[in-house]
């Protein structure tokens, strides 16, 4: 079920009059009796996997949580000398982790199966070719509609801050578990919450404010413009300038990288402000998941900025326990050997960088364009780190790099480069995407923009028009954002607001008959 | 004050959303003029004694203003272009909300269709219908798998890319269109005599189907409850094809319904209509001269068998059909004049 569709709009204010109506305690039930529906009804390969992932995590979360309530019984024993109390520690540690370990491998197994084993079965094939093995593997062909991605990450953090007892409390009961992994607002690209931010607002089942609700219908308002007059209305282009990269380069891919990138921001944004609007309609907060990303000085801060829920995960669950790992300590004393003490010491961060920059670009998407396009994001903020130094020493030097000019600058360069990477997305394949740069150095002036009309691309005078409202719109957004104008705004200005929203995303959208219903870019990450 | 402002807030909300809406759909008043004759009949006198329904056959074939010249006879086409048979159905539906005629026409043309076809036809023929349970029911027998009721019920969510192409016709007809038709005819009269008549390709299957008996049983069984006689007629064009096993079927239904079945086709001779000067079209549809032609025919049935009565003696009646009728001349007079002066016609509106 598309965000988008029509019949998720009637789904919404189906499920809204039931929350509404239903007495307090029963509306998280009536909430998951709604995720349930919403996975059914977006096919029942992606409810098998969302059923089990529940299943798993709520189990595999149980045995941890009955491991540490039997352990902080056992320590309360008075009787128990320390030695005894270490011993149990370590066991019941080592117990819980096993658990945890047969949580995410089922989880990361179905993962894996669902999204990754057709690229690794094409890879194995591709060796098996070069050997000249006669061997053929095939992949599982799901078309899941349902960000598996997504609610996997949210399973694996929770069952985590159960195994290190932090954060979080365990979920009392299954239901409380399906419908933390299974909201669907969630379901379809995230944000990534976790279980301690996402869970109070969940079980309460509390009706919003007058406000709150008002401020929900903006944000949903405000992801249907995002997403239908400027990212689906500039889309086909996008396709149309990927699909031949033989006709269209030089320029073309400049202006490939910079339309992707609206459409991107736009898509993804678009998205996540409908499923934190929906959300607030349930009285529930959802975690932010941008920061207005460009307006972003360096490759580092965007990625603060950027699916920050996403680069909170990879932090919080894979860069520290790499970087804080048995390994890696091992490894800063032969490093520094070699290296010297310098650069010694950030050579296990530099491994880790690579590692996490490796794991996002394929949890972006099964395939070597994404896996390159997370490296180059890796390497870029690497040789960043190395050269700060030298960049700390110019700017001391000169004084424009307090400027306001400079800043703007900063925010223009990292925004082209951002979007320069970024169209490894969308390219067929590494090496057309690296042909694409190429022309951009080589074909600029020739097989520039004299070799096909802009009008070729599909859009007209009036839709680049619309277009570019549209971003003026957004920026203007951000600017709203940043001053926390917003809070101040009354009810009144708030309802104008929705209105004029809703009109512009009615006319300019692009939906109903004559085009298709887009998924959500991210939701195939 | 807060509430004030918000009750100002969502009636200019309000007033802006329908406005859009009526400036983007489209206004059928420059070309496609079959798409305004279904909300033609709300502006209407109601107070006919034959209704006709069906497709294109009903409205370029007969005239009411004909009818009204030679019998005194008050009639309406409520006809659209490739009427579907449960359309048909909804619109006598909708009709009957507002008068009871004593006799139904309908062409049965549209039984060869079983399932919605398209959703450009569609429009033509439900966007005009007023709001009503009647059209909700058309609407959903009648969408093809991609459209939604809503679209129906506020246009400008299908209509709503029209922002680009948007011409003079929807400022000028913003506010109020202009007539199409007369009482539901959609007139013509050029010439384009039928030389060549394809062949009627051969069929894998000539049954009527069942969702097509089905509403011509609900036309039959509405018709009866209100007391309403039902005449199932085909018009006299040769293109597209009639098949006798389509005209058995008919003549069998007729037969078991005690309904009156017309082929006009097998009549046309007897009607004195010709192929060479009748039709605008090469025999698909006729034109004026060819209306009036079936028209007298029809009319003679009409009074002699099922008792219509002339009301021409009708002081209010006939003040209403002399204005209709001078229209009807005028536009006839323009067009012929057109014809002479362009070699086409360019009045459709009145």
């Amino acid at each position: 079920m598309y965000f988008t569709s029509s019949a998720f709009v009637l789904f919404l204010v189906v499920v809204l009059t039931g929350y509404y109506v239903s007495p307090g305690r029963f509306r998280p039930v009536w909430l998951l009796f709604a995720n349930s529906f919403f996975c059914v009804a977006s096919g029942w390969a992606g409810t098998a996997c969302v059923a089990a992932t529940c299943l798993t995590t709520w189990y595999a979360g149980k045995r941890m949580d009955r491991l540490s309530k039997s352990l902080a019984a056992r320590l309360a024993d008075a009787d128990l000398v320390s030695s005894e109390a270490k011993a149990l520690r370590r066991r019941t540690k080592e117990q819980k982790r096993l658990w945890l370990l047969l949580g995410v491998c089922v989880n990361v197994g179905i993962l894996a199966v669902t999204k990754y084993s057709g690229f690794f079965a094409q890879n194995l094939n591709a060796m098996a070719r070069v050997l000249g093995l006669s061997f053929t593997a095939s992949g599982f062909d799901f078309a899941l509609t349902l960000g598996i991605s997504f609610y996997t990450f949210k399973a694996l953090s929770y069952m985590t801050d159960l195994y290190r007892g932090k954060k979080t409390e365990a979920a009392g009961s299954l239901v409380q578990v399906a419908l933390f992994v299974s909201f669907f607002p969630e379901l379809v690209q995230g944000p990534i919450s976790r279980y301690c931010d996402l869970s109070p607002g969940l079980f309460a089942g509390r009706i919003p404010c007058r406000d709150e609700f008002c401020a929900g219908v903006q944000r949903i308002l405000f992801g249907f413009f995002k997403k239908l007059v400027v990212a689906d209305r500039l889309l086909p282009a996008v396709v149309i300038l990927t699909k031949s990269p033989d006709e269209f380069k030089g320029a073309y891919v400049l202006l490939t990288m910079w339309f992707y990138a609206v459409v991107l921001f736009a898509d993804f944004t678009g998205g996540i402000d409908i499923a934190v609007g929906v959300a607030k309609l349930f009285g529930i907060d959802v975690t932010e998941n941008f920061n207005r990303p460009f307006y972003s000085k360096s490759i580092a801060e965007y990625w603060r900025r950027w699916h920050i829920t996403m680069g909170a995960w990879f932090k919080d669950y894979l860069f520290y326990p790499l970087s804080a790992s048995s390994a890696m300590l091992k490894l800063i004393k032969p490093s520094k050997r070699i290296f010297g003490k310098g650069v010694g010491v950030r050579i296990p961060v530099y491994i880790v960088t690579t590692v996490l920059w490796f794991t996002t670009g394929l949890w972006h998407g099964a395939s070597w364009n994404f896996i390159v396009w997370g490296l180059t994001n890796g390497a870029i903020i690497i040789v960043s780190q190395e050269l700060s130094p030298l960049y700390k020493r110019f700017h001391a030097r000169f004084a424009f790099s307090e400027t306001p000019v400079y800043g703007a600058f900063q925010i223009v360069r990292t925004f082209c480069l951002m979007s320069f990477i970024r169209v490894f997305d969308i390219y067929a394949g590494v090496g057309v995407t690296l042909g694409a740069y190429a022309s951009v150095f080589a074909d600029f002036g020739r097989e520039g923009f004299a070799a096909r009309s802009v009008l070729d691309l599909g859009l007209s005078v009036s839709d680049c028009v619309v277009v570019a409202l549209g971003v003026c719109v957004m920026i203007s957004a951000g600017l709203w954002t940043r001053r926390a104008a917003y809070k101040g705004t009354s009810l009144t200005a708030r309802v104008c607001l929705c209105f004029l929203l809703f009109l512009a995303t009615t006319v300019f959208g692009c939906y109903g008959i004559g085009y298709d219903a887009k998924q959500f870019i991210y939701n195939r990450f | 004050m807060k509430r004030l402002c918000i009750c100002v807030a969502t009636i200019a909300f309000v007033i802006c959303f329908l406005s859009a809406q009526r400036l983007l759909a489209p206004k059928y008043m420059e070309s496609l003029h079959e798409g305004a004759l279904t909300a033609e009949y709300y502006d209407d006198e109601k107070d006919n004694d034959v209704l006709f329904i069906g497709d294109c056959e009903v409205y370029e074939n007969f005239s009411p203003a004909e009818l009204w010249k030679a019998y005194g006879i008050t009639s309406y086409i409520r006809g659209g272009p490739q009427q579907l048979i449960w359309q048909s159905y909804y619109l006598l539906l909708d009709a009957l909300r507002y008068e009871t005629p004593d006799v139904v026409v309908f062409n049965v043309l549209a039984m060869k269709y079983d399932a919605p076809q398209s959703e450009a036809y569609n429009r033509l023929n439900l966007d005009g219908m007023r709001l009503s349970r009647a059209k909700l029911g058309a609407i959903l027998a009648s969408m093809t798998p991609e459209e939604t009721v809503l679209s129906y019920i506020f246009p400008i969510f299908r209509y709503h890319d029209r922002w680009n192409a948007l011409t003079s016709e929807d400022l000028k007809y913003f506010a109020a269109s202009e007539s199409v038709s007369h009482s539901g005819y959609y007139m013509r009269n050029d010439v384009k005599p039928a030389n060549i008549v394809p062949e009627g390709p051969k069929l894998a299957d000539y049954r009527f189907g069942e969702n097509s008996y089905k509403y011509l049983d609900k036309i039959t069984a509405l018709c009866e409850s209100k007391g309403i006689d039902l005449l199932l007629v085909k018009a006299p064009t040769i293109y597209p094809h009639w098949y006798p096993q389509w005209d058995e079927q008919i003549r069998d239904y007729a037969d078991e319904h005690r309904l009156r079945f017309v082929n006009f086709l097998e009549r046309a001779e007897e009607a004195g209509i010709d192929f060479d000067t009748d039709t605008y079209d090469g025999g698909l549809h006729l034109n004026r001269r060819g209306a009036e032609k079936l028209t007298d025919f029809l009319g003679k049935l009409l009074a002699e068998d099922y008792g219509l009565e002339d009301r021409r003696t009708d002081a209010a009646v006939a003040a209403i059909w002399r204005e209709k009728t001078r229209d009807y001349e005028r536009m006839a007079e323009a067009q012929l004049r057109e014809l002479d002066e362009y070699g086409e016609i360019r009045t459709f509106t009145y």
